[in-house]
């Protein structure tokens, strides 16, 4: 199973990432050569095998409905791009 | 053509919690913005999501007060999309493996039936933040305060044949989250909030439409409005011949249409897998015992109860039951000695009407349980005929004082004292002999209505103290006395 | 000034020092400052040094030693990947994306350790976001082997192993999700252990694969390292992947003695792939445990081979969701003038995102997407589990499985950039364990034309000690883990 350039551009776009035209043959390529290596799952039949998310038998821990922590906006907002009035700002969306 | 119109309801609930499903950020409404969202919240690097205890037992209530089956085992799944709203560029929900699995929700109709509404699923999910787009000129807002609110995720089979049936299901569901404990169930307020799936289909077939998605309508009223409207939209397409496209569409109230969103996402594959920074969610009999004991009668077995104990109409328990604060304030005013069917028919009548005037809840009404069940007290011993009992009524929301108080200083006694009502019959025969020959003269269906014209002269004269009853009888009786 | 010889003794030897007053910490934390400053032009382990907060803490950690309320770790120099998030300063993963990021916070395992005593002399260099097993993939340039400046220290925690051996701190921190602490381990000299995963809170700690990511110690013995884990460990409850299990003092479980000890070979390991000078270093480590009293057993993991197809799967899916936050909202690389929303996001990510972690995110996203999810995904979780099954058979009649840590030396820089499978070959005896969330460390076992090769141990779950034990007793009985570097023969 290949892929197609155009498949890798549906994928970038999944994925918002951004390939320049130019650099898709080998992004195309080099992807195309991940896939070859893990195509060699299908060779091992795995009929009836549950599949694993986490390595051990854990189950969910549950925390008790508290409010902890409180306003921390000012820390946390420090990094923030761009920021107005306590709002994260991104250029204008159309809903 | 006839077309059968196929609808299924997708709700989402904001469960009433103290703290958000994933981080111990407070859920409280109002807070200035990005004020309640912690680093997890965000999404910053390196945290994780732990599951709030409180979230579970809310779904496992919601799923045992419809008696769904209860996933003994479910997982949590990444949803993944791109939207600033969305920190993590996923939403943490359950589609593999959800908490409740299927049930069926039994909605009272207004004529009394029961609408069996099967319900797929229902699942937990964070909610996302908000983005505000008219504070800045080039620019979006985003606050993440609302990002991580629980919410449980609840999904019908496309059994909804009417907007009348889908409006119904929405105020029963609302009656029974507000009954569980688990949520305000508000849509005005975006604690409940509805999306329509609507196909049609040919009457007769059974090969279901495509169908449209109409998101985020927030009240009962735009919920019916929406469906005619789309139903409207549809019909005329598909009778011009021509097809539906599977979109998703607004409802705009102002011009009473739907119309499609602008896709804010590329139709959109959400790449679902088991959430790895969480466990699987064991729940045991005992866990579902315990949350089952805790369960409070639900609006069901309420209006059944009602029937049986009160003697009520189904009529007047349905209207009773919905909301839980109304059925505990008739049940309150009960105890207190008020007669059941009086007591419904004040809370529906005259104090429902009063407090819609003032927008006040019946948790904040200015007539208590205790004056009500005095008031309705009064009423049965003969002191206040029915109608001066609306005046005392008016007198105990103002602040009057108390029943007897109000009785008092008003001077609203009935009269029931038989030699005096007696005197005021005799007063009003001997002032109108025409009438009384009119009277004399018609059949019984005429003498029933002119005996009106008594009956108001007496009242007028005694301001109307006069027991009505007891003044019937008497007129009647000296009137026939008159031949 | 400080005996140079302090640059590479042991935390016991420090501790004792330290305790003594024979040095302050103070001025131990000044030599290795300095030690930096001298090395990192040339070997670019370190990206941010910090040094006024190691001093203060340096002062702190003499203050509590002088009232003789010190433990082993207290004013101990230390370093941190860059991975884990610590308050205050900077914390860029290796990336354009997170160039000016400052945490709010500290990774929990950032705390345990400041609570144990530890001074942070800064955080190191690694491969992007933690995908790599060169160090060629980091924004800040890559870093040199010290044994060979010509070849890489692999990675992705290669800053943490080369500054190690290069006698840069005492400790370093790592993280691990398909090899990346013990392949860098064993291509630098040096003892890194991956705990079971679960062992090491994750909380905090920028996550690349979150069923595989662990943190773990790397120092220059398995003493040492036992001594960090301990610090390390522990049930977070910020972390729900977390395990509710006692913390041994896992030092203090070091006895040295294995006598009777069943160490598997896996045969899969041992075929004509492996080369045969590795094979005899190798085999050379397991004959001195031999001697000790360990028993060598041939065994089978007959799925091994299909471990970095599943990895190749797992990881990227799981990563291409946990990088999906950087997206120019809230912290991080933003383009210049975006033109609108879309804009916003294609233009951060492909410009704050490295080729390497581009190509993961990609594969990751079309393992996970419509019509492959089946075949990809689910199909790699199911063979997830055929492997560690493999694990659990063979554990029944072994207590610990070794092997190569890495198929060779030290390779030269760009060696294994053609193509993007020859650099995921290097982590091919690395990998299985992380899938099956056992632990697993790499011990030195000698050199192959002077340059470090690698003892692979991998444990039952949650049975580090057995490992680090059989480590300890090689490094009682050998001195490969005290080589070093040819540093002191460089001209400055």
């Amino acid at each position: 199973m290949s892929i197609s350039q155009e498949d890798v551009e549906k994928v970038a776009l999944l994925a918002r990432l951004a390939i320049a035209p130019s650099d898709l043959p080998e992004v195309t390529e080099r992807f195309g050569r991940v896939l070859q290596l893990v195509n060699e799952l299908n060779t091992i039949d795995t009929e009836g095998v549950a599949p694993m998310s986490n390595p051990h038998d854990m189950v969910q821990r549950l925390r008790p409905d508290v409010v902890t922590g409180g306003d921390e906006r000012e820390a946390l907002m420090a990094s923030a791009p761009q920021q107005d009035r306590g709002y994260f700002l991104v250029p204008k969306v159309i809903d | 053509m006839t077309w059968e119109t196929m609808m299924g309801l997708e709700v989402h609930l904001q469960l009433a919690t103290e703290s958000k499903i994933f981080s111990g950020s407070s859920t409280q409404f109002g807070a200035p913005p990005n004020v309640q969202a912690d680093a997890v919240d965000l999404g910053m690097p390196g945290m994780l999501p732990v599951l709030n205890e409180e979230a579970v037992r809310f779904a496992v209530k919601f799923g045992l007060g419809i008696g769904a089956r209860i996933g003994r085992r479910s997982i949590f799944d990444r949803k993944n999309y791109f939207y600033p709203d969305l920190p993590k560029g996923y939403q943490i929900s359950q589609f593999f493996s959800p908490i409740v699995c299927e049930g069926v929700f039994e909605v009272p109709m207004e004529d009394g039936s029961l609408l069996p509404i099967r319900i797929t699923r229902a699942h937990l999910e964070e909610d996302a933040g908000k983005s505000v787009h008219d504070i800045f000129n080039q620019e979006s807002g985003i606050d993440l305060n609302r990002a991580g609110t629980p919410l449980l995720e609840i999904v019908t089979e496309p059994d909804f044949r009417s907007a009348e049936q889908a409006v119904a299901y929405l105020k029963a569901l609302h009656s029974l989250v507000t009954y569980l404990g688990i949520s305000d169930g508000n849509m005005a307020e975006g604690s409940m909030r509805c999306d329509i799936n609507i196909s049609l289909r040919r009457t007769g077939s059974d090969v279901l439409g495509t169908r449209t998605e109409i998101k985020n309508v927030n009240s009962f009223r735009f919920v019916e409005r929406a469906i005619h409207s789309e139903v409207e939209r549809q019909s005329d397409i598909l009778d011009s011949g021509g097809s539906i496209t599977q979109e998703t569409r607004l409802y705009d109230a102002e011009r009473d249409e739907t119309r499609s969103m602008r896709s804010k996402e590329v139709a959109n594959d959400y790449r679902y897998f088991p959430e790895p920074d969480l466990l699987p969610i064991e729940i045991d009999e005992a866990y579902i015992e315990a949350v089952r004991a805790s369960l409070p009668e639900l609006p069901a077995a309420k209006r059944a109860r009602f029937v049986s104990e009160y003697e009520l109409s189904d009529y007047d328990a349905a209207l009773l039951v919905p909301d839980h604060a109304t059925a505990a304030f008739f049940e309150e005013v009960v105890s207190l000695g008020g007669a059941a069917k009086p007591a419904a028919n004040w809370i529906l009548g005259d104090l429902s009407g009063a407090l819609n005037r003032a927008d006040l809840t019946i948790e904040s009404s200015p007539v208590s349980a205790e004056a009500l069940a005095g008031l309705i007290g009064r009423i049965e011993d003969g002191t206040l005929s029915s109608k001066l009992a609306k005046q005392v009524f008016d007198g105990l929301w103002q602040g009057e004082g108390a029943t007897d108080e109000i009785i008092a200083k008003r001077g609203l006694k009935q009269v029931s004292d038989t030699g005096a009502l007696a005197q005021l019959v005799d007063d009003v025969i001997a002032a109108n002999p025409d009438q009384v020959a009119q009277y004399l003269a018609a059949d019984e269906a005429k003498q029933k209505k002119l005996s009106g014209f008594f009956v108001g002269q007496i009242m007028k004269a005694s301001q109307g103290q006069a027991n009505p009853k007891l003044l019937n009888e008497l007129l009647i009786k000296k009137l026939n006395d008159q031949s | 000034m400080v005996d140079s010889a302090v640059l590479h003794a042991s935390v016991s030897e420090l501790h004792g020092m330290l305790t003594q007053r024979q040095i302050s910490s103070e001025e131990l934390t000044q030599a290795f400052l300095e030690r930096i400053d001298l090395l990192n032009g040339k070997l670019n382990a370190v990206v941010t040094v910090c040094a006024e907060q190691a001093l203060n803490d340096a002062r702190r950690a003499d203050k509590r030693l002088s009232r003789g309320k010190a433990t082993m770790l207290t004013g101990i120099p230390l370093l941190h990947k860059d991975i884990f998030c610590t308050q205050g300063i900077r914390t860029t993963c290796g990336s354009r994306m997170l160039e000016q990021f400052i945490p709010a916070y500290d990774a929990t395992v950032v705390a345990k350790l400041k609570t144990a005593g530890v001074v942070m002399l800064g955080k190191c260099n690694m491969d992007e976001f933690a995908m790599g097993s060169s160090n060629e993939t980091s924004f800040f340039g890559t870093v040199k082997n010290p044994w060979d400046t010509q070849c890489v220290p692999g990675g992705s925690s290669g800053g943490s192993a080369a500054a190690l051996a290069a006698g840069m701190a005492t400790l370093v921190t790592g993280t691990d999700t398909g090899g990346s602490i013990r392949q860098p381990a064993s291509l630098c000299g040096i003892t890194g252990l991956k705990p079971t995963y679960g062992r090491v809170s994750r909380l905090g700690i920028i996550a690349f694969a979150s069923s595989l990511d662990q943190a773990g110690p790397m120092a220059r013995s398995a003493a040492d390292c036992a001594h960090m884990l301990t610090a390390m460990s522990g049930l977070d409850a910020g972390d729900s992947t977390s395990a509710d299990l006692a913390v041994p003092d896992f030092f203090s479980e070091l006895s040295g003695d294995v006598a009777g000890l069943r160490i598997g070979l896996p045969r899969e390991y041992f075929n004509d792939d492996l080369d045969s000078s590795v094979r005899a270093q190798v085999m050379s480590a397991l004959s001195q445990l031999e001697k000790a009293g360990a028993q060598l057993i041939d065994i089978d993991l007959p799925h091994s081979h299909y471990a970095i197809a599943t990895y190749y799967v797992l990881a990227p899916a799981e990563a291409s969701a946990n990088l999906a936050r950087y997206d120019g909202v809230r912290f991080g690389y933003r383009c210049a003038d975006p033109a609108d929303l879309e804009d916003l996001y294609l233009r951060s990510r492909s410009e704050g995102f490295g080729e390497e972690v581009q190509r993961r995110i990609l594969v990751g996203t079309y393992a996970l997407s419509a019509g492959f999810y089946d075949a990809y995904f689910n199909k790699a979780q199911q063979v997830r589990r055929v492997i560690t099954d493999d694990f659990r058979k063979a554990f029944q009649s072994v207590d610990v499985i070794a092997g190569p840590s890495a198929p060779g030396i030290a390779f030269r820089f760009g060696a294994k950039q053609q193509d993007p499978i020859a650099m995921y070959m290097e982590d091919i005896y690395t990998l299985a364990v992380n899938l099956a969330g056992l632990p697993g460390l790499s011990a030195p076992a000698g050199l192959i034309n002077g340059m470090p090769v690698g003892l692979q141990l991998i444990g039952k779950p949650f049975e580090e000690s057995t490992i680090l034990n059989a480590a300890h007793r090689l490094q009682l009985d050998t001195d490969w883990h005290l080589a070093r570097p040819p540093i002191e023969e460089w001209q400055p």
